[in-house]
């Protein structure tokens, strides 16, 4: 008998083994396919066709990718210091990471958005959320610089962020986290009755995208999980998909997934307009800080901020609506159309889709299920426009090619699945290595795709690469949607998690990007623009040391008199006006990183001499043939020296 | 006989162009600089395509040590442009007195203006390419850094092509248009002559 048991087990074994075995030789055959490699082989010096713009998840940084290559191009530092530039480090820039906590290094960095015009990506910013401590940043496509970071107050866990409006009217931010408003010492065990979810509407300013936090919505204490903006005729409105509508305050993982549905809150944010105009909106506290870079001074200032309009959806009729969804739901998509709102529940076996104008037409039949704090409750049958059965396991996002598809990431069953709107029947499917998170396809999200590629932008690597030890590289996979059947054309390593992108045309922003910048409006306060006019300047402990670079010496580049316990700070002056001529500069045993100064551009590095001796400086990014002679030296005397300030100077 | 000599109208005109369109181009192409580095000579200015050009050809001349390229210090950018406008001025006057022997005149004495200005580029590209700064940081024995006046000529790593601009050939188109009447006419009235004898 117990023999008999062993064959038997012996018998599966060898049966799964086999079927294991097939399925790591059909991966094989997936991945390696005759026209693949034409399909993203971009010949030395030429461009790809489409900007990547990949963020780096948990490295608190975005990337610039060009697809379909997947060569990375570019780390634009957002949230996270970046010792290679000298970005959190320089003077300047430092002042760019300031929060209502002090500084702070790092942040995790989860959705770029990109600015749009009718609801087109227009190639002027991109956006991206700090998850962690809540912020919102503004990128310049002209410099891909990092030009404005607004933090956000009343909220915890930026995470339904930085989605945006047609016309980029708003970016918004939700709470991830419900917590206390005002944040308070109170019991957790009181969630039900002291927490609160706030969604934040930043309004950016069409000219120069600069951005301020029009109002709050203060809504339940649910998570709010993604958001995307209405088009077209749903232009007016915003979606939030929000799960622990159980209100758990503890072992989510179990206690939030009780309710057989959480919701969409849908926003209409231009009626939002319209009662804050009437004065509906009640003045409230909340600290953020608001950084601005400015590229005529080369330098971020930081403004501390207090006080938001809250409208309250109790007050404000027809301002908020829940749409109930299936079990926890987390990507919230609107098709290019902007009829139909796609919600992924992670745990659900369908994917719902529902209906702009059913949810208008259940509105005015006032289709209620239930009120929750003064927010009706539509009824599912009413709004529902149709499900995807069955579509894999564990549904996160979906995009649009606009060409009636839409393709929603899988994460569980790790593939791509495509499926057809208006039919709702699933027609192509395809695995993705492994684990996808969120998928893009340049314009996905936008009225109107580029619909060539999917990307899988994946949370799981294990075999894919040449292993590196327990910790392995990020990576996103490429697929060439224009057939009837996705096929996999690239696998690429990514720089950070890539958490999701935006892509865009090149064509839309290469012809404006900056190449210099240009020295007589250069308005830094220590600037120096001529060789003439450097200067080493002592106020008290304080030394300023104007300073330019060129090829291939600093001036001054003797420097005697810095006395221990002297604050140094180094004004360096790029005086190249010539493309891709930048100078870095570092100090022996400066507690600091370097500078990489660009053409014409100001920047400040701060030192501490910490001992009695010669100090050797030098230009870190090898700029000409004479980099190597590009050096200098300071003398560091003791405190009670009488050695005095000298230096040598231009004509 | 024509009461009005169109080709000398013309020929008077044609350098005014000169205001407009550089009279010599300089362009400069190394391996580091794919998009090129150009030097655009006009009759009043010296600029770069863009902007910053001019700049980056200083600052990597003094490498070999030549001077810098400043238009404040050559002469020849100020007197220049009145030397064209009288020269078009006369021109026009000499086109409606339409005298032959005024024609020959214009044109000898514009073709000589001509040579002289040509020499006078040689001798500036042979004062920039040979007299060095002797602390130069780059010396090379027997080469001279010397610009072509037309043509290429590898100098180091860049590749230097010299040639007229638009300016350049309408001045050449000029002279030439004058020299070709001037010897038709020469033939017609010899071959008028002929007829008559």
């Amino acid at each position: 008998m117990k023999f008999k048991n062993l064959l038997i087990g012996a018998v599966v074994l060898a049966t799964l083994g086999l079927y294991l075995f097939s399925c790591s030789g059909d991966k094989k055959e997936f991945a390696s396919s005759s026209d693949a490699a034409s399909k993203v082989y971009v010949a030395p010096g030429e461009h790809d066709e489409f900007y990547g713009l990949f963020s780096g998840g948990f490295n608190g940084q975005m990337s610039v990718v060009g697809i379909p290559s997947g060569r990375v191009l570019k780390i634009i530092p957002v949230f996270s210091q970046h010792a290679e530039t000298g970005y959190g480090y320089s003077e300047e820039t430092k002042t760019l990471l300031e929060t209502t906590h002090g500084f702070i290094p790092w942040d995790d960095a989860h959705h770029p958005e990109l600015s749009m015009t009718d609801g087109v990506p227009d190639g002027k910013w991109v956006f991206i959320n700090g998850n962690n401590t809540p912020r919102i940043a503004r990128i310049d496509l002209s410099t891909f610089k990092t030009a404005e970071i607004i933090e956000i107050p009343n909220s915890s866990g930026n995470h339904s962020s930085p989605f945006t409006t047609e016309n980029s009217e708003y970016v918004v931010a939700g709470t991830r986290f419900s917590v206390p408003v005002p944040n308070q010492d109170v019991p957790i065990e009181t969630y039900k009755e002291n927490f609160k979810g706030s969604l934040s509407f930043v309004k950016v300013n069409k000219e120069t995208g600069r951005m301020n936090i029009e109002f709050q919505i203060r809504m339940p204490g649910f998570n709010y999980d993604l958001s995307h903006a209405g088009k077209n005729a749903s232009k007016d409105w915003m979606f939030f998909t929000c799960y622990n509508s159980e209100q758990a305050n503890t072992l989510l993982e179990v206690n939030a997934s009780q309710n057989d549905k959480d919701f969409i809150a849908a926003i209409n944010w231009r009626l939002a307009e319209k009662y804050l105009a009437e004065g509906k909106a009640k003045d409230e506290p909340g600290k953020y800080r608001h950084n601005v870079w400015d590229e005529e001074t080369h330098t971020a200032t930081s403004t501390e901020m207090n006080g938001v309009k809250v409208l309250y959806p109790e007050d404000c009729p027809g301002l908020v609506y829940f749409l109930p969804t299936p079990k926890s739901p987390h990507g919230c998509d609107v098709d290019p159309s902007g009829e139909y709102i796609v919600a992924s529940g992670k745990l659900a076996s369908l994917i719902p889709v529902f209906s702009y104008s059913k949810m208008l037409k259940a509105i005015e039949e006032k289709k209620y299920d239930k009120e929750i704090d003064g927010i009706p409750v539509l009824n599912y049958e009413s709004v529902i426009a149709g499900e995807v059965d069955k579509p894999g396991l564990g549904p996160l996002h979906t995009e649009f090619d606009g060409q009636g598809f839409a393709y929603t990431s899988m994460f569980l069953s790790s593939e791509i699945v495509k499926w057809k709107i208006g039919t709702w029947e699933v027609v192509d499917r395809i695995p993705t290595y492994y684990s996808i998170g969120h998928l893009m396809i340049p314009g996905g999200d936008s009225k109107k795709p580029w619909g060539k590629y999917v990307i899988a932008l994946n949370k799981i690597t294990k075999d894919r690469y040449l292993p590196t030890g327990p910790e392995l590289t990020q990576s996103a996979q490429l697929y060439d949607i224009t057939g009837n059947k996705m096929q996999l054309l690239l696998d690429f390593p990514t720089i950070g998690e890539p958490h999701y992108a935006q892509g865009i045309l090149a064509s839309l922003i290469k012809d404006k990007s900056r190449k210099i910048y240009k020295l007589e409006e250069n308005k830094h306060p220590y600037v120096t623009k001529a060789e003439k006019d450097v200067k080493v300047v002592r106020e008290g402990n304080i030394v300023r040391v104007y300073m330019t670079s060129i090829r291939s010496h600093f001036m001054p580049d003797m420097i005697e008199g810095i006395k221990l316990g002297d604050e140094v700070y180094f004004h360096i002056t790029n005086l190249e006006q010539d493309w891709d001529i930048p100078h870095g500069f570092a100090v022996m045993g400066n507690k600091n990183a370097e500078l990489l100064i660009m053409p014409g551009e100001t920047a400040t590095l701060k030192w501490a001499p910490n001992f009695v001796g010669i100090v050797p400086f030098y230009c870190t990014d090898f700029c000409s043939a004479l980099h190597q002679e590009m050096q200098g030296y300071i003398r560091v005397s003791p405190a009670d020296s009488k050695v005095e300030i000298t230096f040598n100077k231009g004509q | 006989m024509k009461k009005f000599n169109y080709i000398l109208f013309v020929a008077a005109l044609l350098p005014l162009l000169l205001f407009k369109f550089t009279l010599w181009t300089i362009d400069l192409e190394a391996p580091q600089f794919p998009e090129g580095l150009q030097i655009r000579i006009f009759v009043d200015k010296i600029t770069g395509d863009d902007e910053h050009d001019l700049e980056s050809v200083n600052r990597l001349n003094h490498y070999i040590g030549m001077k810098n390229i400043e238009p404040d210090q050559i002469p020849e950018l100020s007197y220049m442009p009145i030397i064209v406008i009288t020269m078009a001025i006369i021109g026009i006057i000499f086109s409606f007195l339409n005298k032959n022997y005024l024609f020959l005149t214009w044109t000898i004495i514009f073709t000589i203006l001509g040579i002289i200005g040509i020499y006078d580029f040689y001798t500036w590209n042979s004062d920039f390419g040979t007299n060095l700064d002797p602390n130069a940081i780059i010396k090379t024995a027997g080469i001279t850094y010397q610009p072509p006046i037309f043509g290429t000529k590898q100098i180091l790593n860049f590749k230097v092509t010299s040639l007229p601009g638009i300016g350049g050939i309408a001045l050449f188109v000029s002279i030439f248009l004058c020299w070709i009447k001037i010897i038709i006419d020469y033939f017609i009235i010899k071959k008028s002559k002929n007829v008559t004898a």
